[in-house]
């Protein structure tokens, strides 16, 4: 069935289909939607879930941690000021593999205080333990809520997974939305049944003080769920792609790459406006591709050193900056691709939620392209910025 | 009422964990956790109690025990609750947190659990101060006390505040039971765990537990200082059922907070006026709480409680 509806309420509805039943939450601009959204499911009977007011998001966050460490499906939301308050208990909940999803609506952490779109909210969080990925669109907002409780529960993975959405450009923003049919969730996304649980019957001790000669083999383990996660995100994408008929392409997604010689790295909506952009600077003849980065966390260090092996300069979007020069996302990819020779650049751009427009990317591609010439350009420009670009 | 001889003893707080010889909130845990039985989860918030009893790989813990952060104890325990309300099960789900986990870092989210009265028992371990991080001030701290952050110098000695009264904080709440107990009062202690456990809604038990180098005393003493504090009124038992408090166990005789303050180091520093002072604090709480005077050999030699309600000293105890 087709609807036309909010972000937050796609992710709303999201979680709503996987029947989650634990649901703590706390108000925050441009996420409370989504908890309004489920709140009213519960209170119309549409969903039988606990749905607990709490009084924090760090709370929100540690009733998550409880109930799910007591063998319960917890969904939460949350945004910037709220990611950065349960900061704390994000590290908590991903070593003790709790499989919590979250959805963060993007927005600016201050301060100064503001709450439009910006990524410095979830890429403060990028180590704390959680899977992360930027969806594009309200359809792929409902689809990636599905997706990450597979992903999250996947005994291979046992990690929290954060869904992340553009704050007003996709939360408050309507678009029509396919809404899967309950029965075909159902199938896709069975109960979550997890082995260890805080159960009388078999007393477990869950988040025991861990000396130095211990915590390393655990550190070691997380991380090895995040590698086992990268195949686990393929599959999941494929069987989804083959039930539901969307296929986002897993860990990143590719836009004319096959023949291109200068590529653009993009996350969340930006995307779109770029896919659009590349179709006018093909039908000039130049032979640009768009790779959109769809898990941050794990990697796609390979996917990446793959899609982009032929190709001459390399620009990276970042929407948040790492005060080391460039945004974090170029510092991943650079990482990435070490050893490589091309240029890679820097385009920072719709940080605190400024709009990023066709003509922005358009120079995007501008910059990269001189920089494939072997053009002197400055490594990270600042797009749309009161001063010199670059 | 089960009586101490019925009282099961599955070892569910099992020997072997590490806290010091005579720690008080050990012995609480202990004795709380026979009454609690089996079918029990716990929380556990950072505090001596993870370290003593869940240092991997031992544990001392026979059932369900969780750990997450410091300040979160009363949320842990709504999720926890939420999850087993969900499924169908029926547990006990406590919390044992320390005086800095409910008094000060975790008050908020104790106040959120409280306030929406979630189905959960929270027992506090009050041990005056910040024990697992070496012995630092907590608003839960009296009078007077050495702590390393209250230390005894030149110019200032001790901590200058007095206890932050958290029962009224806690009932303010109008939750269905709050109480507090001390092991030196087994019967009491044991009859309030029963009553907590079987009542339904948000139940905070307030435990009164000595800590042997945070209070600089003698490992074999713990009970005993627990019975003075209760002789002169530094600790009262009482609790609060549905708005109704009631006084649980009365000395008979009012005693001397010095008594109770020179068992331990933390206040041995204490001048007389400091002591007089605090003396004052305990005699308008005995009287408040019990509703008569305090015994005339340690009330009545100090100026009357009444005189104090405008004067400098009053402000500088509870503010103006
Ligand atoms: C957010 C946070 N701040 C500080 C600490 C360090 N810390 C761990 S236990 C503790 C003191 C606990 O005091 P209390 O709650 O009174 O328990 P006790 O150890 O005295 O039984 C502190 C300060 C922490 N773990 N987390
Ligand atoms: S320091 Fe105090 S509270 Fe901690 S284990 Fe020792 S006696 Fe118990
Ligand atoms: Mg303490």
């Amino acid at each position: 069935m087709k609807k036309v509806i909010t972000g937050d309420h796609a992710v709303a509805i999201g979680a709503k289909l996987c029947r989650v039943e634990v649901v703590p939450a706390f108000p925050i601009t441009p996420q409370t939607l989504i908890i309004e959204h489920i709140a009213d499911f519960v209170s119309d009977g549409d969903l039988d879930a606990k749905f607990l007011t709490m009084e924090s998001e760090h709370s929100v966050m540690s009733a998550a941690a409880g109930a799910s460490a007591a063998g319960a499906r917890v969904f939460t939301a949350t945004s910037s000021q709220g990611l950065a308050f349960m900061h704390e208990m994000l590290y908590a909940t991903a070593p003790l593999r709790l499989p919590v999803v979250m959805a963060n609506a993007s927005r600016t952490l201050g301060g100064p205080p503001g709450i439009w779109c910006e990524y410095n909210d979830s890429m403060g969080a990028r180590d704390s333990g959680w899977l992360q990925l930027y969806v594009e669109d309200n359809q792929e907002a409902l689809d990636m809520v599905i997706q990450s409780f597979r992903i999250a529960e996947d005994k291979r993975v046992l990690l929290p997974v954060m869904p992340c959405l553009d704050g007003f450009v996709l939360t408050h923003t309507v678009e029509p939305v396919d809404i899967p049919e309950q029965e075909e969730v159902d199938s896709f996304l069975l109960p979550y049944e997890p082995d260890i649980i805080l159960d009388p019957k078999r007393p477990a001790m869950i988040g025991t003080f861990m000396p130095s000669e211990y915590i390393m083999e655990l550190r070691r383990q997380t991380a090895g769920a995040f590698e086992s996660a990268k195949e686990v995100i393929r599959q999941i994408n494929s069987e989804f792609a083959q039930k539901f008929g969307r296929d986002y392409g897993g860990l990143i997604d590719t836009y004319m790459m096959e023949d291109a010689h200068t590529a653009l790295i993009t996350m969340g909506t930006v995307t779109s406006t770029s896919r659009e952009v590349v179709d006018e600077l093909r039908r000039k003849g130049e032979k640009v591709g768009l790779i959109k980065l769809r898990f941050f966390r794990p990697f796609p260090s390979n996917e990446l050193k793959k899609a982009v092996s032929h190709i001459s300069a390399l620009g990276v979007f970042d929407r948040s900056i790492s005060y080391h020069g460039g945004g974090p996302v170029y510092n991943e990819v650079r990482s990435a691709l070490y050893g490589m020779t091309m240029p890679v650049i820097n385009h920072l751009a719709g940080i605190g939620g400024r709009d990023v427009t066709k003509e922005q990317i358009m120079k995007m591609f501008e910059l990269t392209q001189k920089a494939g010439k072997g053009e002197k350009v400055n490594d990270i420009s600042w797009h749309n910025t009161r001063g010199e670009t670059n | 009422m089960i009586t101490i001889k019925e009282l099961s003893d599955d070892n569910l707080f099992t020997a072997g964990h590490t806290a010091c010889p005579g720690c008080g909130v050990a012995m609480s845990i202990r004795n709380a956790i026979r009454v609690l039985g089996k079918d029990t989860v716990v929380y556990v918030p950072a505090s001596c109690a993870v370290v003593f009893g869940t240092t991997f790989p031992y544990g001392a813990w026979k059932v369900p025990f969780f750990h997450t952060a410091f300040e979160n104890t009363g949320a842990c325990l709504s999720g926890m609750q939420a999850a087993f309300e969900k499924k169908g099960k029926k547990v006990t789900v406590v919390g044992f947190a320390g005086d800095g986990g409910t008094y000060d870092i975790g008050l908020q989210s104790m106040s959120g659990a409280a306030e929406r009265n979630d189905d959960v028992l929270y027992i506090c371990l009050d041990n005056e101060a910040y024990m697992n991080t070496g012995i630092q001030r907590s608003g839960g701290t009296p009078f007077g006390a050495w702590t390393t952050t209250t230390p005894v110098g030149n110019v200032v000695q001790g901590n200058r505040r007095f206890k932050k009264n958290l029962g009224d904080i806690v009932a303010a709440h109008e939750i269905p039971y709050y109480a507090t107990l001390s092991i030196g009062q087994p019967l009491d202690f044991i009859r309030k765990v029963e009553k907590a456990k079987n009542m339904r809604g948000f139940r905070f038990l307030h435990m009164f537990t000595p800590c042997i180098p945070g209070w600089k005393m003698d490992p074999a003493k713990t009970v005993e200082v627990t019975k003075r504090a209760v002789q002169s009124g530094m600790w009262t038992l009482y609790e609060i059922e549905n708005g109704d408090k009631r006084i649980t166990y009365k000395p008979g005789k009012m005693k001397s907070v010095k008594d109770y303050l020179m068992m331990q180091g933390r206040f041995r520093h204490m001048s007389e006026e400091d002591i007089k002072k605090l003396q004052m604090w305990v005699c308008k709480k005995w009287n408040l709480h019990y509703k008569e005077k305090g015994a005339p050999d340690v009330c009545e030699i100090l100026p009357p409680v009444e005189h104090h309600a405008v004067t400098e000293e009053h402000r500088e105890m509870h503010g103006p």
